[in-house]
């Protein structure tokens, strides 16, 4: 049966072969769609290979719980909105941490149960001790740590993940912030690394077990929640690198190549993918973890002079119409109502008469980076009408009108102008500088990291208030009376 | 065959590699290779389905079969979101993009 062997091992390595090649494929606009399609070989080869390793009992059971967890997956990826993207990629991720926190806790548990089985060896016939313990084989010290240390890492990505998706999913309202919060993360994470390090020194029992997984679980929940809904992308992220080195230590555990080299490569990737998110936010990890958004946004309750000054569609339309250049600056809002399609249609109906239109677009507009830049190309907006950040801002003092729908924080200027702001240094689209703003905007609230904004008071911004779809709407209906 | 130092080099190479695939990649790219990533560790079901395979309680069979589950899921559900994703893209710049691609 030995050549059985060698095609499973052979198929890791082809596996592992189109994880990178297909990684690599996917890092340029290109290349990308043929990237996963090869990594999803990849994939298909190493599940096909597993269900023929010859020790592996309990198939049945294996191939229903795999047809399972793939149909419901398939389901609700196929069906989801692309809007909600982010919190599916979350969801996705906290699995697989809670996958490989499963396996170290199998891996444990039947530790446990092997060394109790050698120590009934012992005590009655030291004769056959050799003889069961080659059967045997519990974990060597370097896996029981690395088993031990994927387990807490999964957990953490499991429960945090989870957060995350609950977060952006809209079920959980705001941060969650008590008094004293950092020092009760920090005992739960210590008093999860204490007990970690007694099951990996060979302190173990399952209530031991057990405790770790809980603690270490409650860690993910409590680090999660107080961290704000802006700041989700990197905390997703993170996470994905996480379940990524959490997976590459059950596959050492599980003495599988194919995950440590799978595993470890998007743990590197993830991390440094998480680096640049956080850059192009301006926001440094250890911020965003530990940070002060919540601690700031309350001492920055600084008063803004001024009112908010409404315009009607019709002023509005009016306005663009005769304008000679138009920014439109689309935010997640935008795509929350929906309003992406009837946005272009209105900015091809500007085209159409003349007017120089185009879209920026704000390196973490939407959820995540390049979130934006997908939902407006699912809109059929061409590319070259779409402009970062970098592009457009020297571009505003000569634009007549910039429109802003849906987005709030990345055009606020007291990112530049309020040094105690939560949001202070971020980088924004110097929406201020246009001749006149036109924000479309649901109500008079606060945006989604619970900030005011000084734009909105601005002496040349008019506020048109409505659903950014219904907004858009008359907007193209105003702009065809026009026409007559 | 996987002990020591071994598995520390295939660490260090795997990790280098993952690093220098993303060094330097476009902004528009960051959501479907973070979605694509998220795809690839899904390979923790293969794990999973070891875990399960060679589960001997119930008690142990129930925690791989959750396993499984959640694997499968994280499998299946990072390649549809990421396919979806990358889908958009070819067909969002109709002219230049495609010439490039074939």
């Amino acid at each position: 049966m030995a050549w059985i062997q060698t095609l499973i091992d052979a198929s890791y390595f082809l596996a592992a072969l189109l994880f990178i090649l297909g990684l690599k494929r996917m890092s340029s606009p290109r290349t990308a769609r043929g990237g996963i399609v090869w990594a999803g070989f990849g994939m298909l080869l190493a599940v096909v290979a597993t269900l023929l390793l010859p020790d592996l009992a309990h198939r049945v059971l294996i191939i229903v719980a795999v047809l399972i967890g793939v149909a419901a997956a398939w389901w609700s990826g196929r069906r989801v909105a692309m809007t909600a993207m982010p919190q599916m990629v979350a969801l996705y991720n906290g699995m697989g941490g809670g996958a490989a926190a499963a396996i170290g806790a199998s891996e444990l548990v039947s530790h446990v149960q092997d060394l109790a089985a050698l120590n009934g060896v012992a005590v009655s016939d030291n004769g056959s001790l050799l003889h069961a313990a080659a059967a045997i084989a519990p974990l060597s010290p370097v896996a029981l740590v690395l088993g031990v240390l994927g387990a807490l890492i999964g957990s953490v990505s499991f429960s945090g993940s989870l957060i995350a998706f609950a977060k952006l999913q809209g079920w959980l309202d705001r941060r969650f912030v008590f008094p004293g919060q950092r020092v009760v993360n920090m005992l739960v994470l210590a008093a999860a690394v204490v007990i970690g390090v007694m099951l990996a020194t060979g302190h173990l029992t399952l209530a031991l077990i057990c405790a770790f997984f809980v603690l270490a679980l409650l860690f993910g929940l409590l680090m999660t929640l107080p961290i704000g809904g802006a700041d989700m992308p990197v905390v997703i992220s993170l996470y994905n690198a996480f379940t990524g080195l959490a997976v590459a230590f059950e596959g050492f555990v599980l003495h599988n190549e194919a995950m440590i080299i799978a595993g470890m490569v998007v743990g590197a990737a993830g991390t440094l993918l998480t680096q640049l998110m956080a850059k192009a936010m301006n926001r440094s990890l250890g911020n965003v973890l530990f940070g002060n958004f919540g601690a700031a946004a309350g001492a920055s309750a600084q008063a803004i002079g001024g009112s908010q000054k409404p315009i009607e569609a019709a002023d509005a339309a009016v306005m663009m119409a005769y304008a000679e250049r138009v920014v439109i600056v689309p935010g997640y809002g935008m795509a929350v109502a929906q309003a992406q399609h009837k946005v272009w249609e209105f900015a091809q109906l500007l085209i159409a008469r003349g007017v120089k239109v185009k879209f920026a677009i704000h390196p973490v507009a939407g959820r995540m980076p390049g979130h934006m830049n997908v939902l407006l190309a699912e809109a059929g907006v061409p590319y070259d009408l779409i402009a970062d950040m970098e592009d457009i801002n020297p571009e505003f003092p000569a634009t007549d009108v910039a429109l802003v729908i849906g987005a709030n924080d990345v055009v606020n200027p007291m990112a530049k102008t309020d040094p105690s702001s939560p949001i202070y240094g971020m980088p924004i689209l110097d929406v201020a500088e246009a001749k006149q703003a036109i924000v479309v905007k649901r109500g008079k609230g606060t945006g989604f990291a619970g900030i005011e904004n000084a734009l909105f008071y601005a002496d040349n911004a008019r506020m048109l208030y409505g659903d950014g779809q219904a907004a858009a709407g008359q907007l193209v209906s105003e702009l065809k009376s026009l026409d007559g | 065959m996987l002990d020591g130092f071994l598995a520390l080099y295939i660490f260090m190479l795997a990790a280098f590699t993952g690093y220098e695939i993303i060094a330097r990649v476009p902004v528009i790219l960051h959501t479907p290779l973070m979605s694509g990533s998220n795809f690839i560790h899904g390979i923790v079901l293969v794990g999973a389905m070891i875990a399960l395979g060679h589960a001997r309680t119930p008690f142990e069979m129930a925690i791989g079969f959750i396993g499984v589950l959640l694997g499968a899921g994280n499998a299946a559900g990072g390649y549809v979101v990421t396919e979806r994703m990358l889908e958009m893209f070819k067909s969002s710049k109709p002219g230049k993009g495609r010439g490039e691609a074939k």
